[in-house]
């Protein structure tokens, strides 16, 4: 979890120490259409995966994003 | 019969959308994001009454320059935005560019993988004697499919239109093609509200709205085009780092960079340039063959990966020899 944290502030160009696994990361300011596509890179790069949208839009927190991720990964 | 691209023209409208000019209507928008990761600057628009079929004939017009028009023997115009549902704009186009009426013409509807089509159909034409010169026109105007709050559709898109000969030659120019289509995508790219579907709505002024799924275009690509560029070297017979030139379909910078990383392509031999046009659907591909062609990035005898992918979902690719 501490990883995917990581990487995924690298991916939203963000502090890691503004980053925790409770937050809705949709709401940061960070967060618009590049910073999507830069999320789902990631994803892909270390984990194998697409997320299709639908599933996608219903995980909320950076831990429901990483316990799906975990579920789902090659 | 083998067959070779013989020329390419494009034509940009005049019209310039700037990322200056977006921002003033948008002032939450980042003008410098935009430019340094999706690689767009500026974008031709076409004027209201300026169409896709009007740019291709301009672009064509170009070509016939120095092309004698009687002989082309058939007009193939890729587009999704035509002058009319009926008739086929590739007949009027025949009638403007005062080509012969003995020859076939018609169009065929598809977007970003269009120009990977019409070569495959321009092949298939001249390998079996029903053509000797296809004049292959592609030409789209997504701006008429968007409302001017859509920031994010008008960021990306530009309209265009080019024209290639495709002649026959005694050397096969135009390699093995790998196609794909999968219709499930149809939703997550797509212009619903006018059409038959929806008895043809805009008579009651309503515009046409393109709709992007955007995450799940780009979940597509890197699902899709990886495998894609590794069929199209198998089939060729050619080993990837024997490929000279790469271009993909310029949708936008940072998906092209995350493709070139993923496939392992060497990024020297492989093209980004959409920052004075945009995402130009079905022109991308002719646009940055020209270009690679006149600022000497390939040359004669190089071996060029061309691969299409977008709305439909439909894609494909072929690999040339210049």
């Amino acid at each position: 979890m501490d990883k995917f944290t990581t990487i995924l502030a690298d991916a939203l160009e963000m502090d890691i120490a503004a980053v925790k696994g409770s937050d809705k990361f949709r709401e940061y300011e960070e967060w618009d259409s590049l910073a999507v596509l830069s999320v789902i890179a990631m994803i892909k790069q270390n984990y194998g995966i697409t997320i299709p949208r639908k599933e996608f839009d219903t995980l909320l927190t950076i831990e429901e994003l990483y316990s799906y991720i975990s579920a789902n990964k090659g | 019969m083998s067959a070779k691209i013989s020329q390419i023209q494009y034509y940009l409208p005049e019209n310039v959308l700037s990322n200056e000019y977006l921002v003033t209507q948008h002032p939450e928008w980042n003008p410098q994001k935009v430019e340094s990761k999706v690689g767009i600057r500026n974008r031709h628009i076409a004027l209201p009454e300026e169409t896709a079929l009007d740019m291709a004939v301009k672009a064509a017009e170009k070509l016939l320059v120095t092309v004698d028009p009687n002989t082309i023997d058939f007009v193939l115009f890729c587009t999704q935005s035509p002058d009319h549902l009926l008739p086929t704009s590739a007949c009027i186009a025949q009638e403007r560019l005062g080509l012969r009426t003995n020859i076939g013409s018609m169009d065929f509807n598809l977007g970003c993988s269009g120009y990977i089509y019409g070569l495959a159909l321009a092949k298939g034409l001249i390998s079996s004697g029903v053509a000797g010169n296809v004049l292959l026109l592609t030409g789209e105007t997504y701006s008429k499919f968007m409302a001017v709050s859509d920031i994010s559709n008008r960021s990306i898109f530009g309209d265009a239109a080019t024209a290639s000969l495709i002649s026959k030659s005694d050397n096969d120019h135009i390699g093995e093609f790998v196609l794909g289509t999968d219709g499930k995508g149809a939703e997550n790219l797509i212009v619903r509200n006018i059409g038959a579907k929806n008895s043809f709505s805009s008579i009651n002024g309503e515009r046409p709205e393109l709709y992007m799924n955007g995450p799940e275009i780009f979940n597509f690509t890197i699902e899709t085009i990886p495998p894609l560029v590794e069929a199209v070297c198998v089939k060729n017979r050619i080993a990837r780092n024997d490929v000279d030139y790469v271009i993909l379909h310029q949708a936008n910078k940072y998906i092209i960079e995350f493709l070139i990383s993923t496939i392992g392509l060497d990024p020297s031999k492989c093209h980004i340039d959409m920052l004075e046009y945009g995402n130009t659907v079905s022109n991308t591909i002719p646009i940055a063959l020209k270009d690679s062609w006149d600022r000497g990035l390939i040359k004669t005898g190089d071996k060029v990966l061309l691969a299409g992918f977008g709305v439909g979902y439909s894609w494909g690719s072929t690999i040339i020899r210049v």
